[in-house]
């Protein structure tokens, strides 16, 4: 193989690479847009009401149900396993930190990322291949300010809220198996939970925690719709990325997150 | 001739390695209505483009009522599409809008007027267009030649300097075709804007345009009016007016051998 065809293989192996972080760089490029542009579309806050209605409340069935019966299955095997210990009455206390440290926040997100964050991508997606976007650029009016902006902020104030829902329902949910159930004394499963659980180590903890995947998701989904080709298919292509892309980074970011808030590093 | 609100001087445009424009010059007069033809991907739409700063080119001047719009920052640029107005192929409406809401739009985003007036403002422009009664319909509830008129009505609501059209007959039945294209020349009339007319369609444009640029190979071929154009000898506008297959614009894209391709020529070799 001659120094041309060695240069083309290596060339070919890091393309992907090269794509990648062009990609990368685009996006921060973008946020750093969004970002500028914020205070104006803050400003009319209408415009991120209705982005909120459409990513967050139209979200909270799934948020509700789901959260209820992951409450419902952690109390069932929360309890086969404490009670093997005797100490079942700790079942709130197992509960209420596993949901708001960690299965509200995550989970939540994952949700949201499927249910709000699939339809900001395609409708971004769609709204630049039917030329929607190119003509509020030409009448003036800057589509990052009016569209991007308001969509981007919408989740980012829902997904805190969603998680704590999940939070709450899941704890409900606790409560139905373990209490209503299973016949666990409430003053118990409610005193040891308010014992247990502290209002900054946990509770404050998971909100952060929601607020870093609100922040991600809600980019991951804006800039895959403004940067989808205008075709059917690349509108499909980036709201499966959005989905994909989102868990991925959820997960990641949950774990650094967790390192740094749990384990005192 | 009078000051042009539109001009194009040596302008070149590539999209990285592909020369779109190579060295394009052209002008349009306040009061003018013309037509760039060309055959498709000839680089007509990016030319629209470019007058609207969407992209910015590469060398040479598009300027704008005297402005060289490439030099512009992004908040002048912004500013000064206010003069402009921009029909695009398929009317680009916003699908989650009332037509109302949809003529209204600019007008609720770049001026300070109270709602009563825009209300006033937005029944005139679609009354202009003769959809007045379909304020209140939505626009999948339009049908293609209503979409393309709601959309005229919202790229007219700011008054603009210059207006550009993309494609506006395409995909239209004839009544909506006849429709459209008197539009354009009486809202152009009333304005007293420019306007640029981006089509394919020979007979229907060269009734109501001033003025023709045919574009192909990067460049402007030839120009004049629909009366010079209509007696061009020009192969490439004689094949275009008359619609031939086959002429400067080859029917086939340029390949190897056809023999070739279907393994008939190996035998040979």
């Amino acid at each position: 193989m001659n120094n041309n065809g060695l240069v083309k293989l290596f060339a070919r192996l890091g393309a992907p690479l090269t794509d990648r972080l062009i990609k990368l760089g685009f996006a921060c490029r973008f946020f750093v847009s969004i970002l500028r542009h914020s205070p104006t579309s803050l400003l009319r806050f209408q415009l991120t009401m209705r982005e909120i209605w459409f990513a967050g409340v139209l979200s909270v069935l799934i948020i509700a149900v789901s959260g209820l019966f992951v409450g419902m299955v952690l109390a069932l095997q929360g309890y086969e396993t404490l009670v093997r210990f005797g100490s079942s009455s700790a079942l709130g206390i197992l509960v209420s930190l596993s949901l708001v440290r960690e299965l509200g926040p995550v989970v939540g997100a994952l949700l949201f990322a499927s249910r709000a964050g699939s339809a900001i991508t395609a409708e971004i997606g769609l709204m630049k291949a039917t030329e929607q976007l190119a003509a509020m650029e030409m009448m003036a009016v800057n589509p990052i300010a009016r569209v991007v902006a308001p969509k981007f902020w919408g989740g980012v104030l829902s997904m805190p809220l969603l998680a704590a829902m999940f939070s709450a329902m899941g704890i409900f949910g606790g409560y139905l198996i373990g209490v209503q159930l299973l016949g666990l004394d409430p003053g118990s499963f409610w005193s040891q939970m308010q014992s247990s659980v502290d209002f900054r180590g946990d509770v404050l903890n998971g909100v952060i925690k929601s607020v870093f995947f609100g922040v991600a998701i809600s980019l991951i989904a804006v800039f895959e719709g403004y940067d989808a080709p205008p075709t059917a298919e690349g509108v499909s292509r980036a709201t499966t990325r959005t989905v994909v892309t989102s868990a991925l980074v959820v997960l990641a970011l949950d774990f650094v997150l967790t390192a740094f808030m749990f384990t005192g590093m | 001739m009078a000051i042009p609100l539109v001009r194009f001087e040596g302008v070149r445009f590539a999209y990285g390695e592909n020369d779109i424009l190579r060295d394009v010059t052209l002008s349009v007069a306040a009061g003018q209505v013309v037509a760039i033809m060309g055959g498709s991907g000839s680089g007509k739409t990016t030319l629209l483009r470019l007058i609207g700063g969407q992209l910015k080119a590469n060398a040479g001047r598009v300027e704008v009522d005297g402005e060289d719009i490439g030099a512009l920052s992004e908040s002048a640029l912004y500013e000064r599409r206010k003069k402009l107005g921009m029909l695009f192929q398929f009317g680009a409406l916003f699908t989650d809008l009332s037509v109302f809401d949809n003529v209204a739009f600019p007008l609720r985003e770049r001026t300070q007027l109270p709602e009563s007036m825009i209300r006033d403002l937005v029944l005139m422009k679609l009354q202009a267009v003769g959809l007045r009664g379909a304020a209140q319909l939505m626009p999948a509830e339009l049908s293609g030649g209503m979409a393309r008129r709601v959309a005229l009505a919202r790229a007219i609501a700011l008054d603009p300097r210059v207006m550009l059209y993309d494609e506006p007959f395409t995909g239209l039945d004839p009544i909506s075709l006849t429709t459209i294209g008197s539009l354009i020349r009486e809202l152009n009339d009333a304005l007293g804007a420019a306007s640029i007319v981006v089509t394919h369609d020979v007979a229907e444009s060269l009734a109501i345009v001033d003025y023709v640029y045919f574009v192909a190979e990067g460049g402007v071929i030839a120009e004049g009016t629909p009366e010079a154009v209509r007696e061009s000898s020009h192969p490439f506008v004689r094949q275009f007016i008359a619609g031939q297959k086959d002429g400067p614009l080859p029917f086939h894209k340029p390949a190897g051998a056809y023999a070739a391709d279907l393994g008939l020529e190996v035998g040979r070799e």
